[in-house]
């Protein structure tokens, strides 16, 4: 990899990292010296590594500067030190030199109890997410920004808030015991999905940071899994759940980023490795009794990898998503479940559950009684497009409607 | 929004009676019925099925066994629907399967104590 390639490649493998392991050693507290910190071995790196060459292993260069970096850091501030080092030095059993362990194991570790503090249920969902972005995964604030839609300075204010929140909140840079761990991981998880949901739905046109967010909360995902202590069927029904969706990526956009209908896809396209990989973690999500609303939508969502358009396929997508409504009410449920009633029991029957559903405001609402009602009443069909022209807000979105109006006049 | 109780209520012969691909086609026809509720966002819990048997406490405490299996109404389970009105809460319950086996569903206000 060429220099000017490495240093972003690296910058989000290594400082994630980095920023993790000093992170825990310092206390959630200190979380920005932490930041400053690896941010100042990356300065030095860009630098240097222009004027000399890159060093022979560039990752091992930047673990020992940061280290030296943090050792200067705790020497220079007496503050600091008084406080944190005594803390540091009993967790270190008393030695004089401060061990900072990049090991890979501490690596790991260290990123999972980071993982549990900033998915802590005091912290609002949005500024979870960010915190993720920004301390797990290592994106810089511009890239939070478009992966939002928003501003570097709309993000950097949510994340100031959310990291005074950790701040007052006390939370500890650790895992959760044996019998809170279920329920800690719920809040994980929701998080993680909301990451991945932002990649795989956001109307950004960026298809490159898309997929990526979406890569990014497969890896953390994985990495609950790879633990034995998270390895539990709803984190293996989330990750199953993730691979099916994410083995469309490359179906669901063509070359000017526009979206791809799901019935109009190439099927060739689609990424056999990773629907293999969610049948395997779907296989390792039936263990156990219990059945999450994950085990439910990877369920919908392996159906969906059957290209085959039979009655069974709908029928089973039908019940699954009466089930999932059974669990939790949400409109695009309420709405995809409509649409495979269309297709198990007929237009006629569907038509009329829509007219139910009575989703004023919800643009995909006016679109799905417009798909109901093409062929049965082509001039109705036209009129409920045009409201979800009026009511949908993406570039994206409208371009799909007005093809549809097209297709119909 | 208020909650309204569904008792269903069949005669306990036909219950347990069918085929098994009637069974299925008749858990389908449930499902669907339901799904439809929680689509709306009216469905508070789904309720549960009651099993067979059973006991009645009588005065003096008298306890016999029943209600019993010939009994033309018996309860064979219930579900809790949000509605605005008595008459929206009794609309929901109009696709039940359960009247097309011969049974009814009783909607009830729950009166929160």
């Amino acid at each position: 990899m060429e220099e000017q390639e490495l240093i972003p490649h690296l910058f989000r493998t290594e400082y994630r990292k980095i920023t993790v392991v000093l992170c825990k050693l310092f206390g959630i507290e200190n979380i920005e010296i932490a930041e400053d910190i690896a941010s100042d071995t990356f300065l030095l790196a860009s630098e240097l590594w222009g004027l000399k060459g890159l060093p022979q292993n560039p990752a091992a260069w930047l673990y020992t500067v940061a280290k030296n970096k943090a050792r200067d850091y705790l020497r220079r501030n007496n503050n600091f030190n008084q406080k944190i080092v005594e803390q540091i030095k009993l967790a270190y059993s008393g030695t004089e030199e401060i061990e900072i362990d990049l090991s890979d194991r501490n690596i790991v570790d260290s990123q999972l109890q980071m993982l549990f503090a900033v998915c802590h249920p005091a912290i609002p969902a949005e500024a979870q997410v960010a915190l993720s972005l920004r301390i797990l995964c290592g994106f810089g604030i511009n890239e939070i920004a478009d992966a939002f839609l928003t501003n570097k300075e709309t993000i950097n204010k949510r994340l100031f808030r959310a990291k005074e929140k950790l701040r007052i909140e006390k939370v500890k840079i650790e895992f959760p015991g044996e019998a809170e761990i279920s329920r800690r991981l719920e809040t994980v998880l929701t998080t993680l999905y909301l990451l991945f949901n932002e990649g795989y739905y956001s109307s950004n046109q960026d298809v490159t940071l898309r997929q990526d967010l979406c890569l990014e909360a497969m890896r953390l995902t994985h990495l609950l899994i790879e633990n034995k202590s998270t390895n539990l069927p709803f984190v293996n029904a989330l990750l199953s759940l993730m691979c099916f969706h994410a083995s469309r990526f490359e179906a669901r956009v063509n070359n000017n980023g526009e979206t791809i209908l799901y019935q109009d896809q190439d099927t060739g396209l689609w990424n056999q490795e990773l629907i293999h990989k969610g049948e395997h973690f779907l296989n390792q999500a039936s263990q156990g009794n219990a059945i999450s609303k994950y085990h439910i939508e990877a369920g919908i969502a392996y159906w969906h990898t059957i290209k085959a358009d039979t009655n069974e396929k709908w029928e089973s997508i039908l019940q699954l998503y009466n089930q999932l409504l059974l669990i939790e009410y949400s409109q695009i449920a309420a709405l995809n479940r409509t649409y495979a009633l269309a297709k198990a029991n007929g237009k006629a029957e569907a038509i009329i559950e829509a007219e139910k559903l009575n989703l004023n405001n919800n643009h995909l609402y006016y679109s799905l009684l417009g798909e109901l009602y093409t062929e049965v009443d082509n001039s109705k069909a036209i009129a409920c497009f045009e409201t979800a022209f009026t009511l949908a807000k993406s570039t994206a979105d409208k371009v799909l409607i007005t093809k549809k109006i097209q297709r119909l006049q | 929004m208020k909650d309204f109780l569904f008792v269903f209520r069949n005669d306990a012969q036909t219950m347990t009676s069918g085929s098994p691909e009637e069974m299925q086609a008749l858990t389908k026809r449930w499902m669907d019925w339901i799904g439809s509720i929680a689509a709306q966002n009216k469905l508070t819990s789904h309720g549960n099925r009651l099993a067979h048997g059973g006991k009645v406490v009588r005065p003096d405490n008298i306890i016999t066994d029943g209600p019993y299996t010939e009994i033309k109404e018996l309860v064979g389970g219930y579900s809790i629907v949000k509605a605005d009105t008595l008459e929206e809460a009794a609309e929901l319950a109009k696709g039940c399967p359960i009247l097309t086996l011969g049974g009814n569903v009783e909607v009830r206000e729950i009166s929160v104590m």
